[in-house]
């Protein structure tokens, strides 16, 4: 075969590699390269998109395979073994000649590299690390670098990659362990756990090392993270929020991001008649929301699916909830605490804080809520102000139907 | 704040004239000295440089405004809060032309209502608050948006210096006065590159150790074009997901006014207009539409028969159905599943019917097993082989076949759902299980699948025909072993 050019190459690897939701550079500590002798980068806790792609989707970092072949065979993977897609290969000095060029144009904040594994995980494992070693050590480069470690190399490596880069993530693939075993037969839920434990307990050794000495090794400053197939198998949104939750809890991750499974040419007959609608993904990341900002318990999310285990996908998670637990509602906006008050459909964080700065100087009425909310129409049937009681709205059985979005903007979402 | 206001100052008009659009430590200065004079807001007017001054300073005071007088001696300091110093630093560099004026008022009213800023229903307040956001939304802009370019560089320098330097070179319209504020952000991150911005409201060069303001420049001060833009393009182009549009949530984040000046953005109208095209081409290139598998068997049969998702089913052949007991109370719940169709089995389209077919029942016999109960079928419905002269030289199918026919397979599962499936050699196996398994150390045990059924797995019986001697012998006696332990079980499971 004749050599690929570089531009083939990026072709074949960025195509590959446009499956993976995360792309964030958020989080990490502060660094930039005034004052050093030949140092590029920086960053600023912030992360920065600098492009939007027409799916909506931020390019911040320079996002690549180092290679797309794989002596594994997932079956949702593009890149698996009997898949017929073209080939190809960064050789480690490529990748980091590609990402100083970008960086130096700022075109990106960084690179985030993940790889199908080639020859054995190990192998495939040392080289990712080459990548970042040459761009820190040789390059002095500061800015951001998040590398996909492969579960089932040596926990040795995975800890030389986590002194390199800025975030690791460890790709927990499928919901379920049987979807696991039935897509990704040479993965092991086991494996894939045992990594995330293992770069979990080197993040909290670096931030005990660093409170004593100020010289220790950082190690993944912006933490580590994962990602979830969603619609591939038959985990339903319970499934999906309880194995979140629990990984947040067990592996103390700073992100699980939910892809919602795409068809990929080459498709196997294993996988699902239809993709799933986007709108699912959607329904999932704003149930991570719940978990993460608004107090809400995994079980808590899981009361506000349905009967088959799946979010209502005509409404967010936050308002199914609501509607199943009207008895908690309607709430005093002038008296209800904090906690309560984040359950209201309708009121954001932000929204909740304004209430509380704003009733210590005055009673709130209906109208200075609409001030603060994006539409006082969803919050008004969950809340009470001296002016304003919802008694029969709450005891509505078609309430559901009034708070719901219309059909039409519905098909903007919908797949 | 009354009594400040003492006989000097009471009534005149003051005119500030602005070094430059964007000196808030210049505003500050005066407003200071303004407030601790009295000086009431409607009776200041602010001047930016090359403004045309203001219509009532010009034409009450004939131009330039009246002397700002010194402070009484007892004067105490306006009093501002932090927060407020942060949102007006922050807001003096939009462009909007009121916006000194503006901070001047809430200035002047934060001396006798210290908590104005906190009644966000408030006009200035507001407007304040607007100010300041569009302007962080403009620096957040310039930091994504500004794209350098490189070029040799030909600059007159100074003696010594290494004869090529690389020069990145940016061309970027701001909407505000945020240029000079934030040189910060690029000095820090591009340290040790020589670069310029180069703008309509002025320019930033930066040597690697010195920062050096420019007048104003034009688009056409900026170099066109750098090689690596076609790498780049190329990575946005590929790094979209055309399964994916979502081109309203593109929009709100990368206005169509900032396209003008990003290489990548020449790319946009085409991906849109080609993304349902390149979904349905990744869904078509594994030859597998999203379709609904049939319900019945007789249904699965017919449209085997028009299946070519692979390229066992373009050979000249014809599909094979599986086949069992045509009453459900004669089903012992058995499945078996071979390989594929052989010689025989495409000419008399149906399953096992050649050597390895009566080599099979011999040994169910011998297991006590009637093949009348079992479902018999295989992991791939077409034969694949090759042609030699007359004969057709069995091949096996390759992982992606299986894969790729085990579509039929798990619908034939649906509709039969048996309780314990015997899968017969490699291929059958890895039907089943979606990976390759070693036959050796996969017999002899069962593994439960999603459905709750058994998986068994052993040889093909037409391995026993390839092998004599001792060889055959022992290996009969194994497939015979697992033969009687699917059968033991099967009783087992009919009677729980
Ligand atoms: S072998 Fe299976 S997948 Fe291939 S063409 Fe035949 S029926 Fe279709």
């Amino acid at each position: 075969m004749a050599q690929q050019t570089i531009l083939q190459k990026l072709e074949i690897l960025a195509d590959a590699a446009k499956y993976d939701a995360s792309c964030a550079s958020s989080g990490t500590a502060k660094k930039n390269s005034l004052g050093s002798s030949k140092g590029i980068g920086s960053t600023e806790g912030m992360g920065i998109c600098h492009a939007y792609a027409p799916d909506g989707r931020c390019i911040s970092l320079l996002k690549l395979l180092l290679t797309n072949h794989c002596i594994f065979d997932c079956h949702y993977c593009v890149n698996r073994k009997s898949s017929n897609t073209p080939r190809a290969r960064f050789t480690p000095q490529e990748v980091v000649d590609l990402t100083l060029n970008f960086y130096r144009r700022n075109y990106i904040e960084g690179l985030f590299l993940s790889s199908g594994i080639i020859k054995t995980s190990n192998h495939t494992m040392e080289q990712m690390v080459e990548v970042a070693r040459i761009l820190r050590e040789e390059h002095d480069f500061r800015g951001y670098i998040h590398l996909k470690t492969i579960p089932e190399a040596d926990p040795q490596l995975v800890h030389q990659a986590g002194l390199y880069a800025d975030r690791v993530s460890i790709n927990v693939e499928l919901p379920t362990d049987s979807g696991l075993t039935r897509l990704a037969p040479d993965k092991d839920a086991r494996q894939i756990e045992g990594a995330m434990k293992g770069v979990k307990s080197s993040i909290v050794e670096a931030t005990d090392a660093r409170k004593r000495f100020k010289h220790a090794p950082r190690f993944a400053p912006a933490g580590q993270s994962t990602q979830m197939i969603v619609g591939a198998d038959a985990a339903t949104d319970a499934d999906i929020v309880g194995k979140a939750s629990r990984l947040y809890d067990g592996y103390s991750l700073r992100r699980v991001y939910y892809s919602a499974f795409s068809p990929i040419p080459d498709a196997s007959a294993v996988l699902p008649l239809k993709r799933p609608p986007l709108i699912r993904e959607h329904r999932l990341y704003q149930s991570d929301w719940l978990m993460r900002f608004y107090g809400y318990k995994a079980g808590e999310v899981m009361q506000a699916t349905g009967a088959d285990g799946n979010l209502p996908l005509d409404i967010d998670p936050k308002l199914a909830w609501a509607l199943k637990f009207r008895g908690e509602f309607p709430l005093d906006v002038n008296r209800a605490p904090k906690d309560r008050l984040l359950r209201v459909p309708g009121l954001g964080v932000k929204a909740v804080n304004q209430i509380l700065v704003a009733r210590r100087y005055k009673t709130l009425r209906l109208e200075d809520v609409g001030k603060l909310t994006v539409s006082i129409a969803k919050v008004r049937p969950f809340i009470c102000t001296p002016d304003w009681r919802p008694t029969q709205l709450t005891d509505r059985a078609d309430l559901r139907a009034l708070l719901a979005p219309k059909e039409e903007q519905l098909e903007l979402f919908a797949a | 704040m009354t009594a400040m206001a003492n006989d000097l100052t009471q009534g005149a008009y003051y005119s500030i004239e602005m070094p430059a659009p964007d000196d808030f430590a210049f505003w500050r200065e005066q407003a200071r000295r303004l407030v601790q004079c009295g000086v009431p807001p409607d009776k200041v007017a602010w001047v930016e440089p090359g403004g045309s001054g203001d219509l009532f300073s010009q034409s009450q005071l004939g131009g330039g405004g009246a002397n700002l007088p010194d402070p009484p001696q007892n004067a105490s300091q306006p009093r501002a809060s932090k927060r407020f110093l942060q949102l007006a630093g922050n807001a003096a560099l939009h462009s909007d032309p009121d916006r000194f004026a503006l901070l001047y008022r809430l200035l002047w009213r934060l001396q006798s209502q210290p908590r104005t800023l906190d009644d966000k229903t408030d006009a200035d307040v507001r407007k304040l608050l607007d100010l300041d956001k569009a302007v962080r939304r403009d620096s957040h802009k310039m930091h994504a948006f500004v794209r350098f370019r490189l070029i040799e560089d030909d600059m007159p320098r100074e003696a010594a210096v290494q004869d090529e330097v690389e020069h990145y070179v940016a061309w970027f319209e701001p909407d505000h006065h945020i240029l000079r504020a934030n040189a910060g952000f690029f000095m820090r991150r591009f340290a040790n590159m020589k670069w310029s911005i180069l703008t309509p409201r002025g320019t930033l060069h930066w040597d690697g150790e010195t920062m050096h303001e420019g007048p104003p420049a034009e688009r056409s001060d900026a170099p066109e074009g750098d090689p690596v833009e076609d790498l780049w393009r190329s990575y946005y182009a590929n790094i979209f997901n055309p399964a994916r549009l979502k081109v309203g949530a593109m929009m709100s984040e990368m206005p169509k006014k900032y396209w003008k000046n990003l290489p990548e953005a020449s790319l946009i109208p085409e991906l849109i207009a080609g993304a349902q095209s390149r979904e349905s081409t990744m869904v078509a290139a594994g030859a597998l539409e999203f379709e609904e598998r049939p319900q019945t068997l007789p249904a699965i049969d017919q449209a085997i028969h028009g299946c070519a998702k692979c390229p066992i089913g373009q050979l000249e052949n014809r599909a094979v159905m599986g086949e069992g007991p045509d009453q459900a109370e004669n089903f012992s719940g058995l499945m078996i599943v071979g390989e594929q169709p052989g010689d025989q089995e495409d000419l008399g389209g149906r399953p096992f019917i050649g050597p390895a077919g009566q080599l099979l029942d011999v040994h169910l016999q011998k297991a006590g097993i009637d093949r009348a109960t079992a479902y018999v079928t295989n992991a791939v419905k077409h034969f694949k082989y090759v042609q030699r002269g007359k004969r057709r030289i069995h091949q096996s199918p390759g992982a992606k076949e299986i894969d790729t026919c085990r579509w039929w397979l798990e619908a034939e599962r649906e509709v039969v759902k048996p309780k314990l499936v015997l899968a017969m050699g490699a291929s059958a196996a890895r039907s089943m299980l979606g990976r390759t398994v070693s036959i050796t150390r996969a017999r002899g045990e069962a593994v439960t699948l999603d459905d709750g059924s058994e998986l068994w797995i052993t040889a093909h019986p037409s391995y026993l025909l390839r092998l004599d001697g001792d060889a055959r012998m022992k290996q009969a006696a194994l497939f015979d072993a697992d033969l009687a332990a699917v059968a033991e079980r099967l009783r087992e499971l009919a009677n729980a």
